[in-house]
């Protein structure tokens, strides 16, 4: 097991070398020269000349980004804001746990309601409450959730003043922008855990359960659903790594002070270092939540954990 | 038909289904999966459930456990009169204490009848902790003793399902069923997902804890090889219907009905140089639309106008041998075969 987990650790560094290589090139030939970004347009050209000399701009491209590189690794930096002139890691830093709160909020919202709901809609495949579920998950699975931000900003907040329409800094403040991000998850917890307790429920060893004498609660509670879990636990974990790498647009809408809306505004002001460091960042973030998600997996499914070696 | 074997008189019977009529109402049609099923089974006695696929043995079997999947499976009639009580009449929580503490059954299919995220022993324990008054330390301990029965090493309790074959997991499969000491062992096809030579041991497994438990079986297969090998009686079934019924020996010297006839001539014979094998004609009917009168007549040699007009009713040609063909009863009655 252990093996295994310093195995995907190994395999993480050459996918976020793979990440950093393309951001790097795309911000390499984009124009426009970092030390005048960074000096301004005042500087004189001795100036420019010895930043550029001071930061290895001068350099060829690839030593530029093995520099990156190696900086990032050994020193956590990867590089300056051109407009707060403050390191980028200091900027995410200091917006990540907005993000962190919002998804994880999401993602709890989103098992807390999607779970129960799918496993009454298999239970009661075809009755009301199923027919239901399944409408709203298709509802939540097509509405963008920037209009269903909006929405919910219009009746929660102009209409009925009860939550506040942006800002992240109270609980209150919390609730709208969660819900707005956890409505396509919701969805797909739903669907998926229906699905997998429907095919659950049909199987042999549910029979078998049966057949001892068991209690029906017991045999959907503990045989159907732990088997059920397998698969939605996958989902849960992806869902939970697009949230943190998503909330791009309820961050915007909510003004969250996030990652997300952290790069929207880099992007808006040419700050492209923060770009580059925010990419990167929320790669690494959905890498290690994808290793959690498959320890986990193999936590839950004494099958995967055999051939985790 | 003199003197009835001792299985007929009632304080030795088992278990007796009476008119047992199930059917799965679905939008297509209404499938008659079991009509007016009559069978007996003595304590102590192997009865093997013979019959093709889709006769209605499977449902039987999960008719008299009430583990019919409803919808779609309604038991239109019938009586399941199992020591002396009609299950029909239970609730369900009386049905909970019957099955697996007095009636528990062996699946088919061992790679899927087992929980795959369970270690064995649990899987084991849990049926004993439901029938017996024991924690939890006493019914793992119980469930490895149960392990041993069957021939798996003690250590190998903590496993899980995957890492046992299937032969192994069948054993499991048995330990289960067995571990609360039922009278009644239902084994719906035990051997026919397994390797020939896995299947051999695994009968005789079988074989060996029914004489140590005491238990009667019932044996649903279609391998007649089987049933020769481990049953007392016999039933042979077909589209929902027992059409006979004999001692072993009765049934294997001298089958009455002619699609036991069929059966038995369509085993292949290895002193018999053959390019193909015997075979009844025609195809088992469909379950949704029955023929009229016996529903073997369009396939039967032996059928007369009488046979398409009314189901013909059980009678006894002879000491215990029962076929429900009237034909081939009224041929044996005059000596003729």
């Amino acid at each position: 097991m252990i093996r295994y987990i310093l195995r995907r650790i190994l395999f993480l560094i050459p996918v976020l070398i793979g990440v950093a290589f393309c951001v790097f090139t795309l911000l390499y030939l984009t124009p426009g020269d970092p030390a005048r970004m960074i000096l301004g347009d005042m500087a004189t050209e001795n100036a420019i000349k010895e930043f550029r000399a001071k930061e290895g701009l001068d350099k060829p491209f690839l030593l530029q980004f093995g520099n990156y590189i190696y900086k990032a690794i050994t020193q956590g930096d990867i590089g300056r804001s051109y407009i707060t002139k403050r390191p980028v890691m200091n900027e995410i830093m200091a917006t990540f746990p907005a993000t962190l709160k919002l998804a994880a909020f999401a993602i709890v919202i989103a098992v807390v309601v999607g779970l129960p709901c799918g496993i009454l809609s298999a239970i009661k495949q075809y009755s009301v409450f199923d027919t239901l579920a399944m409408i709203f998950a298709m509802i939540g699975l097509s509405m963008p959730v920037f209009w269903l931000g909006l929405l919910l900003i219009l009746l929660f907040s102009v209409h009925l003043r009860w939550l506040p329409p942006s800002g992240f800094d109270t609980f209150k403040a919390m609730i709208l922008p969660s819900l707005a991000l956890s409505a396509q998850s919701i969805s797909m917890i739903t669907r998926m855990t229906r699905s997998s307790m429907l095919e659950v429920v049909r199987a042999d060893y549910i029979r078998t359960a049966r057949s001892k004498g068991q209690k029906e609660s017991v045999v959907i509670w503990v045989h159907a659903l732990h088997n059920a879990l397998i698969p939605v636990v996958t989902l849960c974990g992806l869902q939970f790594g697009h949230l943190l790498a998503g909330a791009i647009l309820t961050e915007s809408i909510f003004a969250v002070p996030g990652v997300g809306r952290l790069m929207v505004e880099s992007i808006k002001m040419r700050d492209y270092p923060v770009v580059q460091g925010g990419v990167l960042f929320v790669a690494v973030a959905f890498s290690v939540v994808n290793l959690l998600v498959d320890l986990l997996y193999a936590y839950i499914d004494p099958r995967i954990k055999a051939q985790y070696r | 038909m003199t003197d009835k074997t001792n299985t007929n008189t009632n304080d030795n019977l088992l278990l007796d289904i009476r008119d047992l009529t199930i059917q799965y109402v679905t939008d297509s049609g209404t499938v008659h999966a079991v009509e007016n099923l009559n069978l007996r089974l003595g304590r102590g006695e192997t009865l093997g459930f013979v019959g093709e696929t889709g006769a209605g043995k499977t449902t039987t079997a999960l008719g008299i456990m009430r583990l019919i999947p409803s919808p779609p499976g309604v038991v239109r009639s019938g009586k399941i009169i199992f020591e002396g009580e009609d299950l029909l009449e239970k609730s369900e929580a009386e049905m909970r204490a019957v099955r697996g503490g007095k009636i528990a059954m062996i699946f088919q299919d061992p790679m899927t009848s087992l929980n795959p995220v369970m270690t064995v022993d649990k899987q084991i324990a849990e049926m004993i902790k439901l029938h017996k008054n024991v924690g939890e330390a006493e019914s793992l301990k119980l469930a490895g003793d149960m392990l041993e029965l069957v021939g798996i090493q003690r250590e190998r309790m903590r496993d899980y399902p995957h890492q046992f074959s299937g032969g192994m997991k069948q054993r499991v499969v048995i330990a289960i069923a067995l571990a609360c000491d039922p009278g009644l062992l239902i084994a719906d096809e035990p051997t026919t997902a397994l390797d020939v030579t896995i299947q051999a041991q695994v009968l005789e497994l079988m074989k060996e804890l029914k004489r140590q438990f005491d238990a009667s079986m019932l044996l649903i297969t279609h391998d007649l090889g089987i049933v020769a090998d481990i049953c007392d009686k016999v039933a042979i079934m077909y589209a929902g219907r027992v059409v006979e019924y004999a001692d072993k020996r009765a049934l294997y010297t001298s089958p009455l009905h002619p699609y036991t006839i069929g059966l038995f001539n369509s085993v292949p014979d290895l002193d018999e140089d053959k390019e193909a094998l015997n075979t009844i004609p025609g195809l088992m009917p469909d379950p949704m639309d029955l023929p009229s009168g016996c529903a073997f007549h369009p396939r039967c040699t032996h059928a007369t106008e009488e046979c398409s007009k009314s189901k013909p009713p059980m009678v006894e040609a002879g000491p215990g041998h029962f076929v429900s063909c009237p034909v081939r009863a009224g041929l044996k009655a005059q000596g003729g075969e």
